[in-house]
């Protein structure tokens, strides 16, 4: 689904991210996990053409990212606060990104009904515009958005941070459903080791822009990721 | 301490996102605002003998109308000058004492554009009085009452920044005085004007501005030292949410969608409400001009392009920055570029329509007025509007739509700089006009001006083929600006 040639991205002389090969296969689950400065948000944003790569390119369904936006058409992402529109209340916000996506009112209403466990009550009728909610419900919104249309990519960058533990633990299922789905290919990117190998099934580790670890996961592969951050 | 103030001030100015963005908008803002200063200079040199012609006693007559003039400063600084926000929030936990950070944010701004300019005009004025033979201590003792009141005013507007459309009631109160005063009603010059003469005239009168100033100080100091607390003059406001679907503009399909989205932009953001009581201000500007035997015929094409235009200048403007907060999610969406950039010229035509419509009083002045307005919305629909979105593929500053802020909150929704870039727009159609003028009669240069505005309707097309292509190639630098927050 996702192939990277040659990526690099340099900002004056330092190389922030340097991928050579990397293939992400369709319905596959993907982890990245990294220290800060690692570049997992740097290969998000190429991979959404937020920022220009220096070198090579990357295809998303067979798609030049860079190049053609029609790959905008499949794909959900949550990178950040800045992906939310803050004078509109959630529910308006869903079917601002439902309109975008062609998905009438009763679609958006049906998805939200179905994450109502999710958002706790604390989202929906609520009379708070988004700019006023918590970091963490903001999050709960933004994650929940991406999923609007039925993406067959769905990017979220740091998903578990801010989350108080029951959120963490639902959000967990909601992903693990997704990476069911063989139609779906869900990319994920933490500091959270455990919760990543709870639902990826491939992990990749980066340091300094440079893959390090590349791992299926299995019993022993939280394991070898602890050890291999534990310096 | 105030060293260390200092030196995070230089660096705020030095590295925010406007600053070294784009050097010939730079030089256009030296440029218009050493323009203004010789003007207020010369005015300041000049009124004295045009004064003395109209055989008026100069400093009576100055005196007689400062009234108006302090009112209008204030509403001009409530519209505009932004207070300078220092980020207070970090510095609360350092070893910084209340006092001294109050005295500095308020210290800042002292030295506002808004409060040299006028001595700009006053420093010529006194100077030529004194060498007309006027008392030199007198003329001191004035021009102190002066600097006072314009401090005063200064003060004045901090402490009322925080009251939303304020400035209205001094427009009205400044209209209603006029008003009064030009129907010999009510004349408040006739309370007023001895107060000011007294500044020049009596030894101590002016001891009252300068003791009002430093009581003023004193309580706006107070005022924000005790509102220093996050949950006080620091707080956010938090408005009352209410979903709305505006259903009726679903018919126009995606376009539908970003009219929904930027209603309700306008409507909740108290930086892009401002752009509605300005387009309702500019909706006026024409009665400067019209029914004005004074002012050259040429510049009636002027006020015909800022009626219906009032909108187009000061929301258009910063298309895409009113989207910068979410900007990144705009970019991801399955948007194309086009119909972004088509929602907003259609924002932007059906403001400057109603304008238009609105407008319609001006046919108390004649159809030929009311024409030349609907020439000046030709123009801005063919033209200018194009103009402004491809002017916001350079415009990077980023709009914080939610800094609401308490106390320190900069909320105002435009400033000088960005006012200073929409003369360009007016230039060309200006132009076209004086040569319709001078080569046959007025119906030549309107049909000139609204000429260029059909050709600019006709080509629309090729003309968003290039704004796409602009944006496009602007994208990622855009992207990245958006990110600084002010």
């Amino acid at each position: 689904m996702i192939q990277v040639n040659q990526l690099s991205k340099k900002y004056n002389d330092t190389t922030v991210l340097n991928i050579s090969n990397l293939e992400i296969p369709k319905g596959q689950s993907f982890g990245l996990v990294g220290n800060n400065g690692a570049g997992k948000t740097t290969f998000f944003s190429l991979l959404l053409d937020l920022i220009q790569p220096s070198t090579g390119n990357i295809k998303n369904n067979d798609i030049q990212v860079n190049t053609s936006e029609n790959w905008k058409s499949f794909t959900g992402s949550f990178l950040d606060e800045s992906f939310l529109i803050g004078y509109l209340t959630p529910e308006e916000y869903f079917y601002f990104v439902g309109d975008l996506r062609h998905q009438n009112k009763a679609d958006i209403d049906a998805l939200l009904a179905q994450h109502a466990e999710f958002f706790n009550g604390e989202i929906l009728n609520n009379k708070k515009y988004l700019r006023d909610l918590s970091k963490g419900n903001q999050k709960k919104v933004g994650i929940i958005a991406t999923l609007i249309g039925n993406p067959e990519v769905v990017i979220l960058d740091e998903p578990f941070a801010n989350l108080d533990p029951t959120t963490v633990s639902r959000l967990k299922k909601i992903i693990k459903e997704l990476a069911e789905n063989p139609n779906v290919t869900v990319l994920v990117s933490s500091h959270d080791l455990q919760h990543t190998v709870e639902v990826c099934d491939r992990i990749v580790a980066l340091n300094k822009g440079e893959i390090v670890k590349d791992i299926v996961t299995s019993k022993e592969t939280l394991q070898e990721l602890e050890l291999f951050f534990a310096v | 301490m105030i060293k260390k103030f200092i030196y995070l001030e230089w660096k705020a100015f030095t590295r925010s996102a406007s600053f070294g963005a784009n050097l010939a908008m730079k030089i256009l803002v030296g440029f218009l605002m050493i323009y203004f200063s010789l003007i207020f200079i010369g005015g300041g040199i000049g009124v004295f003998y045009i004064l003395k012609k109209m055989n008026l006693e100069p400093l009576q007559t100055v005196n007689r109308f400062l009234i108006y003039y302090f009112l209008f400063d204030l509403v001009i600084r409530l519209l505009v000058q932004a207070i300078p926000v220092l980020n207070i929030k970090p510095l609360l936990i350092l070893p910084f004492k209340k006092p001294t950070i109050v005295h500095f944010s308020l210290g800042k701004t002292v030295l506002s554009f808004f409060n040299w300019i006028h001595a700009l005009f006053f420093v010529p004025f006194s100077i030529v009085l004194v060498l007309e033979g006027y008392s030199i201590t007198g003329i001191i003792l004035w021009h102190l009452a002066i600097i006072s009141l314009v401090y005063i005013n200064n003060f004045v507007n901090i402490i009322l920044s925080n009251i939303d459309k304020l400035f209205v009631v001094f427009i009205g109160l400044i209209l209603a005085l006029a008003g009064a005063q030009y129907y010999k009603l009510f004349d408040i010059t006739i309370f007023t004007a001895p107060f000011f003469n007294g500044l020049y005239q009596s030894k101590w009168l002016f001891l009252i501005p300068i003791v009002f100033l430093i009581g003023l100080y004193l309580f706006t100091f107070q005022y924000f030292k005790n509102n220093l607390y996050l949950d006080a003059g620091l707080s956010k406001k938090e408005d009352v949410a209410a979903t709305e679907n505006l259903s009726w503009l679903n018919q126009f399909g995606t376009l539908g969608t970003f009219l929904k989205n930027d209603i309700k932009l306008i409507k909740r953001n108290k930086r892009s409400k401002t752009t509605i009581f300005m387009s309702v201000i500019f909706l006026f500007y024409g009665l400067i001009f019209f029914g004005n035997s004074h002012q050259p015929a040429v510049m009636h094409i002027f006020a015909g392009i800022f009626v219906s235009g009032g909108f187009l200048f000061v929301f258009g403007q910063f298309v895409p920055s009113w989207d910068s907060s979410y900007y990144q999610l705009m970019m991801t969406q399955n948007i194309p570029y086009r119909g972004y950039i088509t929602s907003k010229w259609w924002l932007v035509v059906i403001a400057t329509f109603v304008s238009t419509i609105i407008a319609s009083f001006y046919l108390f002045y004649g159809w030929e007025v009311y024409l030349t307005i609907v020439v000046g919305a030709i123009y801005n629909i063919g033209v200018n509007s194009h103009l402004v979105l491809l002017g916001g593929a350079f415009t990077k500053t980023p709009i914080d739509l939610s800094s609401s802020s308490g106390a320190f909150g900069d909320k105002k929704a435009f400033n000088v700089s960005a006012m200073l870039l929409t003369l360009p727009k007016l230039l060309l159609p200006l132009g076209l006009y004086g040569l319709g003028l001078y080569l046959g009669d007025k119906t030549l240069g309107l049909l000139l001006v609204s000429g260029a505005g059909v050709l600019g309707f006709v080509l629309r097309n090729k003309v968003f083929s290039l704004i796409e292509k602009r944006y496009k190639i602007e994208k990622y630098s855009t992207i990245s600006a958006y990110k600084q927050k002010n």
